[in-house]
């Protein structure tokens, strides 16, 4: 043992040392903005890459950054983004794996800006990342575009100058579900909820049941179930859910746990006493293909996957997104679309008018409030002082399989405008809901 | 009245799948005293390799029932595969160890075959339903169960007895027991002691990979299952008493029922049962309700 | 027969031996000198590097008191519960009743860490090895549980935001005001090792160990070991509180995963690396724990788990009192 030991010392103290140097060595400070065109555009890309969100949102998003990163170097984009890579420049991404908490994401965003020096981050799926990161981005002044994360508080609890967000948030699902559900059902006495007991679940649950509420008082709310995160075993809440016999059954599970939810309910004939609302459907929609149970209403956060628009654009991004990953796109590869093409036709706007290499705050000034095509349709950022993006959302039901696609088809689809599920400006979304969606333009 | 029937039904289901995840850890540890935080991978293992195994079957248009016997024979492939493999490879190195070492050597092998598994069966997702589909269902009042639920109860009552009988009758059972007591005087009556702990093991994660085996058609098998197991699995067997197969059982449906009645009656605090019963239990009985007392050296 | 006492020999068992010197050999000289050289680093560091070095220094607090415990023969698999409660109570009082002076924060930090021990304690020392483990536990679950539920009040899993302090009343910018606030984090970690490295030498102490080794002696003794647990658990209890503080003062974000056991594993993880001998041994692990986590997600991110585990299995396997130990040993030349 002593002779182990002699060994192993010499191995720890050389690695120890090594460790300690690396720590001791100063690089440059700085997150200096370039003034000519710079070689390259470096993009930090911040999504799961591990963990149960991988699969339905971090990957498909990771894919899509890879599709259009290659398409815009190459100039294969369709008009209008017909230039090559961001106002000429090519664009470099740097893949950066969302999962470890928020605590590691904030040590992760500053490791992005001050060691690999990015020249912006498009990033964030999990609400508490996004809202750990954003006030770091204002503080180091890094421009941040957040394309996924669900939470409404971001720009309705502080006015952000560095922080972007290019697509909806989870305000647009619960009442454009809530909505929805009334034009399928209009004589709808009861419902339920079955939602992941954490942020996402609880926000998602609330706004449409208070929407819903608003929209038609006298609803009875039978039950509302709230089982942990990634449990994964749902056999009791469904059995509640059949002794209440709810006319809906709302919920906005997601990724393995809605799935698991859909086979252990599927058999047990849940969706044919109740009308189920998946807010996060069109995920799963290629994933469960035949097993996807009829006269179900499906969500995609938006006019995206399964609901997006027949444009151009869409039948472009769709096509190469099948061709290289041989599945349809969902919608947080849509939403990946929007940041990069937002982001691209800010730069552009912002060297149109400098004339040479745009500073950061000539992008900002150029991004806010600006409207741009995206596969999905024209994205506004609207909010937050120009700073959050509203966009319309759409719902549809299963009918039947459609077995060229090998998903099941949507029937009934009803698109609602922006400004029919979108808070106004200036108002919280909780406040919204409560004084009964004052300027809202609904059909 | 039919609350209570359905409280109870699904309190039994949820307690048979309980007892099966939970069943092999409480088994290492009465015999090895391990710990063993990598149980959970040992589910997920069982879990992936169940829905690999169903998903070819089914694919070869086959008698269907064969997807159940493929998920026995997943459990067992898994056990037999990996058990000797860390129990002589990795866990022999830390017997006679400071137990904690012992916790955190499994720690580590948890957060080895956690990307193990990942890159050998990568982030997508795996469904293995038709298992799931084969048994019709079953009618209780309002409520529908599928057919499947009560082939998990029989599952676990089956392993359960089989278990027991085989700790109690057979001759090899008898020398684990013994072992179990009092390795030193095993090993001076001649008790072959690392067949014994390989053996064990090897059991033991066979039973782990059962677990995850007969969840697989139930669930979409993801990466990220072992983390959520391994918490419930160590409040059923701290519950229950460590080592003790009758307290897993118990335990299983102590936790199983209340779970069920929150469910049903208050759903805000069902997030909280499981910690509050465990905390519950070893305040009364900090073994556990079948553990035994340890005695201290003087 | 009990096979976990009788089997473990002395050497497998990570504890300070009783040298007749304090249990931290390290030399004043020592401490003075990497005192310095923290301080130093403050002005002289990448900015990112810094704000891992402050992470690391508050991780290095909490392992602090939960070496303590392990010299009293306790692991505690939930100092999540005081990091996360002390990180939270920091959160609330900027949130809810706009106390932004760091040295108001941290002791009011430490105070409601130290409430939760005297309740927890109360049931946890009464349980020894790995039952201790599991109730230490199963309290920082419940207040994982609690922190999602309750989530009006805070904000479940997205958490609270922890705004800028102001140092002294000196309200600096944000860019600042995480330089400050590193300052902080090494001014209560030297608080800290000189008030450990005392107690060490103490009959305190010692009591402890000797608790370790045979509790039941030291009752015969005639020394109330309730007591002393309670006491050493309360310890470990507000370093942790001191430590979630900091982290969440760097971090600028509490959330409840502060609370899950991962984290608390995480702290056990780091207390083996460094190991239980001498007070710089949890610092030098935080240190190295922290940096090899942000290289591994740096250059293996589809396998960083693995990375870890496969760091951790050689280090627990042949290094048991940590890697501190030998290279202090060897620099200082102390003999065994």
């Amino acid at each position: 043992m002593a002779r182990r030991k002699g060994h192993t010392w010499r191995w720890t103290e050389m690695l120890a040392t090594a460790l300690l140097l690396l720590l001791a060595v100063p690089a440059w400070l700085g997150t200096g903005t370039g003034a000519p065109a710079p070689r390259e555009l470096r993009v930090g890309i911040v999504t799961f890459l591990s963990g149960p969100a991988a699969a339905p949102f971090g990957i498909p998003a990771r894919n899509a950054a890879e599709l259009l990163v290659e398409a815009l170097n190459a100039g294969r984009v369709p008009a209008p983004y017909t230039q090559r890579g961001v106002a000429g420049v090519p664009v470099r991404a740097i893949y950066v794996d969302e999962a470890g908490g928020a605590e590691k994401q904030v040590a992760e965003f500053r490791r992005l800006v001050l060691d690999e020096r990015v020249d912006l981050v498009i990033g964030y799926i999990s609400s508490a990342d996004c809202l750990a990161v954003a006030p770091v981005a204002e503080e180091l002044r890094a421009l941040l575009v957040m394309f996924d994360c669900g939470t409404n508080q971001i720009f309705e609890e502080r006015a952000y100058r560095y922080v972007f967000r290019t697509h909806g948030h989870q305000i647009l699902d619960s009442v454009g579900a809530a909505r929805y559900i009334l034009r399928l059902r209009p004589n709808l006495a009861t419902i339920a909820g079955i939602n992941q007991n954490y942020a996402w679940g609880q926000d998602s649950w609330s706004a449409f049941r208070d929407a819903v509420l608003k929209l038609k008082p006298g609803v009875r709310v039978v039950t509302e179930q709230f089982p942990r995160l990634f449990a994964g075993e749902y056999s009791a809440e469904i059995s509640a859910l059949q002794a209440q016999r709810p006319e809906v059954v709302h919920t906005s599970f997601w990724g393995g746990d809605l799935e698991s939810f859909l086979i252990q309910s599927l058999p047990r004939g849940l969706y044919s006493q109740s009308t189920l609302v998946l807010t996060t459907g069109d995920t799963v929609l290629p994933r469960l293909g035949r097993d996807m149970p009829p006269g179900v209403v499906v969500g995609a956060r938006g006019p995206h996957g399964a609901l997006a628009p027949n444009t151009g654009l869409n039948r472009w991004f769709k096509n190469a997104y099948t061709e290289r990953f041989q599945v349809r796109p969902v919608y947080p590869a849509y939403h990946l679309a929007q940041a990069v093409l937002g982001v691209k036709t800010a730069y552009e706007r912002a060297q149109a008018r400098s004339g040479g290499w745009p500073t950061r705050e000539q992008v900002i000034a150029a991004f806010e409030g600006i409207t741009f095509e995206t596969p999905s349709g024209p994205i506004r950022m609207a909010l937050g002082r120009g700073h959050q993006a509203i966009e319309p959302v759409a719902y549809g039901v299963t009918s039947r399989y459609n077995a060229a696609t090998k998903e099941y088809d949507l029937a009934r689809v009803i698109v609602f405008p922006a400004e029919c599920v979108n808070p106004p400006e200036g108002m919280t979304s909780a406040e919204w809901i409560a004084r009964g969606f004052p300027q809202a333009r609904c059909p | 009245m039919s609350t209570a029937i359905t409280i109870a039904v699904d309190g039994l289901v949820f307690a048979s799948w309980l007892f099966l995840v939970s069943v092999g850890l409480t088994l290492i540890y009465g015999v090895l005293r391990i710990l063993n935080i990598a149980h959970g991978s040992l589910y997920a293992l069982g879990a992936y390799s169940a829905a690999t195994l169903v998903i070819a079957w089914s694919g070869r248009d086959l008698w269907p029932g064969g997807t159940l016997l493929a998920l026995l024979v997943a459990g067992a492939v898994v056990g037999v595969a990996a058990g000797p493999l860390i129990e002589r490879g990795v866990l022999r190195w830390t017997y006679g160890r400071d137990p904690v070492l012992q916790l955190l050597v499994t720690f580590a092998l948890f957060l080895i075959l956690e990307d193990a598994v990942k890159l050998l069966w990568g982030t997508s997702p795996y469904y293995a339903y038709q298992p799931y589909r084969l048994l019709g269902q079953v009618a209780v009042g309002p409520v529908v169960y599928p057919g499947y639920s009560f082939l998990l109860l029989g599952v676990a009552v089956a392993a359960g007895v089989a278990l027991w009988l085989f700790l109690a009758r057979s001759r090899f059972g008898r020398l684990v027991v013994a072992v179990i007591h009092d390795p030193e005087m095993g090993t001076a009556l001649g008790i072959n002691l690392t067949r014994v702990y390989v053996l064990t093991f090897s059991l033991g994660a066979a039973l782990a990979a059962l677990g995850g085996a007969v969840t697989a058609p139930m669930i979409s098998v993801v990466p990220g299952i072992a983390v959520e197991v391994i918490v419930v699995a160590f409040a059923v067997v701290v519950v229950g008493g460590l080592g003790s197969l009758p307290g897993a059982a118990l335990g299983a449906l102590l936790i199983g029922v209340v779970r069920a009645a929150a469910v049903h009656l208050f759903p805000a605090v069902e997030l909280f049962t499981i910690y509050l019963v465990m905390a519950g239990v070893l305040w009364l009985r900090p073994q556990g309700l079948f553990g035994g007392v340890e005695a201290r050296r003087l | 027969m009990n096979r976990e006492a009788s089997a473990v020999p002395p050497e497998a068992v990570p504890v300070a031996r009783a040298t007749g010197r304090p249990a931290a050999p390290a030399g004043r000289l020592l401490l003075l000198g990497l005192l310095a050289a923290l301080l130093l680093l403050g002005w002289g560091l990448p900015r990112w590097l810094n704000f891992l070095l402050t992470l690391a220094l508050a991780k290095g607090l909490v392992v602090l008191g939960l070496v303590l415990l392990m010299r009293a023969g306790l692991v505690s698999f939930g100092q999540g519960l005081f990091f996360a409660a002390a990180a939270y109570a920091a959160a609330f009082a900027i949130k809810l009743w706009g106390v932004r002076e760091a040295f108001l924060l941290l002791p009011l930090g430490m105070a409601a860490a130290a409430a939760l021990a005297v309740l927890t304690g109360l049931l946890a020392a009464r349980y020894r090895a790995i039952f201790f483990a599991m109730l230490t536990l199963a309290f920082s679950m419940v207040l994982y549980g609690l922190l999602i539920k309750a989530y009006p009040l805070t904000g479940g899993s997205d958490g609270l935001r922890v705004a800028v302090p102001t140092v002294l009343g000196y309200a600096p910018d944000p860019q600042r005001a995480r330089v400050l606030v590193y300052y902080l984090a090494v001014g209560a970690v030297a608080a800290a090792v000189s008030l450990v490295r005392r107690q060490a030498g103490s009959c305190f102490g010692y009591l402890t160990q000797a608790i370790r080794d045979n509790e039941v002696r030291v009752e015969y003794l005639g020394v109330p070991v309730r007591r002393a647990v309670l006491a050493v658990y309360l310890e470990g209890a507000v370093l942790a509180g001191a430590g979630g503080v900091l982290a969440a003062l760097a971090v600028g974000h509490v959330d409840p995963n502060l609370a899950y056991w991962t984290t608390s594993g995480e702290f056990v993880f780091i207390a083996l690396l460094g190991g239980a001998e001498g007070v710089l041994a949890p610092l030098a692990g935080a240190v190295l724990y922290e940096v090899v986590k942000a290289y591994a997600f740096k250059y293996t991110p589809y396998a960083w788990q693995m990375v870890m585990g496969l760091v951790m299995l050689p280090i627990i396997l042949f290094l048991p009192s940590g890697l501190w130990a030998p290279l202090e040993r060897r620099w200082l030349r102390v003999r065994e």
